[in-house]
């Protein structure tokens, strides 16, 4: 189980579970309800070069399409091919299994996101 | 200059059934000018069970006009593009609401109630046009002498009415719920307090409709929908919606039934090949371009749009387009040819949940249609092949 409290988040709704210098990102709870069943998922490609705030993939419900942007700067390492084959992990498990991109990240950026009380009153607004 | 009336956007209304549909822990869309649910839990597991079994929708947002009198009929097959005094006495009809111009106000399920006596109902977001519409075209030569009294424009509850003929909108005293799916007649004789139907609902064919009873209050039973499932719509009075909706649950979830939300109706209705206002239909769109031509009667004496109805020459025309993977165009797409010269827009599309790729309806130019197409879904040209609608029909 991960600790949600544990994790940093963007006002784009992508969370980012740091390991040294290696960064997990997915997208959250709040977004993947309001995007409604995922269907579909287009990731960067590993090696590609991915610059914060910048879109670098697709995830689409039946409903809409959501961007997919780049929490941090960094360099794709590894993606996640289960959830290529079955999106639907997106809304079932969106802190686990549903996770979507590994970047190597420069973590001295990671105080630039927000903790978990942040981005819950963000959303709060949002609501 | 004086203020406009009220707000141009005023704060969306609630069905009676709105605490109900939040704890079902609905989420809740603005559609129509109404807050309606959007899904329940998983719009796909919606979409799924109304196909294999059933699903229960609130389109009380929906507008339900009563034209009641000996000139109804007259009435209504001049403001309305359908033959309606063919019509006969427990049946249904779906028609349209043409401009002058040929071009389409609203679509109506028409359902005769009586000989005398007529339900038209119209899509939410389209009731004040509707309305307006009905009002005015009761002042008009044709059927003026029936209104002597009227046109009473805009307004709501009595829109025209003599002795001869009378147009009322009763929307707000009804409540409508949709039952739909393969099993959706079997929920319906398992809901308790469901009674008196007449004729039974065995025995009720497809656009006709049954007077039957719920716990002693009036219950009209349609068998119509928006799903392309057997199914039926339940009009009842705003009183009674509550009670129906969790006797219908009740009786319906042991046999697989569900709530179901807006987002599954949508891509239930584009894969029955349905159109829906503002998309496959509008004010620029001729009946015959969105393949609605049927639901013209281009030979009447005279009615509402006739000069008009005819598109003209080279007018883009509705089609079905399916592709490969899993990447939908969706409403304002570009379609395009070999060339990447812009041939058409899609006007809705969706990731089919029945058949798992990729459908959509998009208005094409005819010269278009024997060449390779292709979707521009967001900067990549997805090719597209062109098939008649509907992309789903039922085994029936």
């Amino acid at each position: 189980m991960t600790d949600i409290d544990a994790l940093a988040y963007t006002a784009e709704h992508e969370w980012v579970a740091a390991d040294g210098a290696t960064a997990t990102v997915g997208i959250t709870d709040f977004a993947a309800d309001k995007l409604g069943d995922v269907v579909y998922v287009d990731l960067p490609a590993v090696g590609v070069s991915v610059t914060a705030a910048q879109v670098c993939g697709e995830i689409e419900s039946t409903k809409s399409v959501g961007e997919l942007y780049a929490p941090l700067s960094g360099t794709v390492v590894e993606v996640n091919d289960a959830v290529v084959d079955d999106p639907s992990l997106v809304n079932t498990d969106p802190y686990g299994a549903g996770w979507l991109v590994r970047l190597e990240i420069d973590p001295a950026h990671l105080d630039g996101l927000l903790d978990r009380a942040a981005y819950v009153a963000l959303t709060e607004a949002d609501a | 200059m004086s203020e406009p009336l009220a707000a141009q956007h005023p704060a969306p209304r609630s069905t009676p059934l709105r605490a109900r549909h939040e704890s079902l822990g609905a989420s809740f869309t603005d559609f129509g000018g109404w807050m309606m649910p959007v899904r329940y839990s998983s719009d796909l597991a919606e979409h799924h069970a109304v196909r294999t079994a059933a699903g229960l929708f609130d389109i009380s947002h929906m507008a339900e006009f009563l034209v009641t009198g000996a000139a109804a009929v007259g009435f209504l097959d001049y403001a309305l593009a359908g033959r309606i005094s063919t019509m006969r006495v427990g049946k249904a009809k779906y028609s349209l609401v043409l401009a002058d111009d040929g071009g389409i106000v609203d679509d109506v399920i028409v359902y005769r109630i009586a000989d005398e006596r007529f339900l038209v109902i119209a899509n939410a977001g389209n009731r004040d046009a509707v309305a307006a519409a009905l009002a005015e075209r009761a002042g008009r030569a044709p059927v003026a002498a029936a209104f002597a009294d009227g046109p009473f424009e805009g307004v709501f509850g009595l829109a025209a009415a003599t002795d001869a003929a009378r147009i009322e909108d009763v929307s707000d005293e009804l409540s409508l719920i949709a039952v739909q799916g393969p099993l959706a007649r079997r929920v319906l004789e398992a809901t308790a307090g469901i009674s008196d139907a007449s004729p039974a609902l065995e025995d009720l064919g497809y656009y006709a409709w049954s007077s039957a009873s719920f716990d002693g209050v009036p219950l009209f039973v349609a068998r119509t929908g928006y799903t392309g499932e057997d199914g039926f719509e339940l009009l009842v009075p705003n009183d009674a919606a509550g009670p129906l909706w969790d006797a219908v649950l009740a009786a319906g979830q042991p046999l697989g039934l569900v709530p179901a939300g807006l987002a599954a109706r949508d891509t239930l209705r584009l894969e029955a090949g349905m159109p829906l206002y503002g998309h496959e239909l509008g004010r620029d769109v001729r009946p015959a371009q969105a393949g609605l031509g049927r639901a013209v009667a281009a030979d009447k004496d005279d009615f509402v749009g006739k000069a008009g109805v005819t598109p003209p020459p080279g007018a883009p025309v509705l089609v079905g387009l399916v592709a490969e993977g899993r990447r939908a165009g969706r409403a304002g797409y570009a379609v395009t040819d070999a060339d990447g010269t812009r041939v058409g827009e899609v006007t809705s599309g969706a990731l089919s949940p029945t058949l798992g790729h990729p459908i959509a309806m998009a208005f094409l130019s005819p010269s278009a249609l024997d060449a390779p197409v292709f979707i521009d879904v967001r900067g990549t040209a997805i090719p597209a092949t062109i098939t008649a609608l509907p992309f789903y029909r039922r085994n029936s």
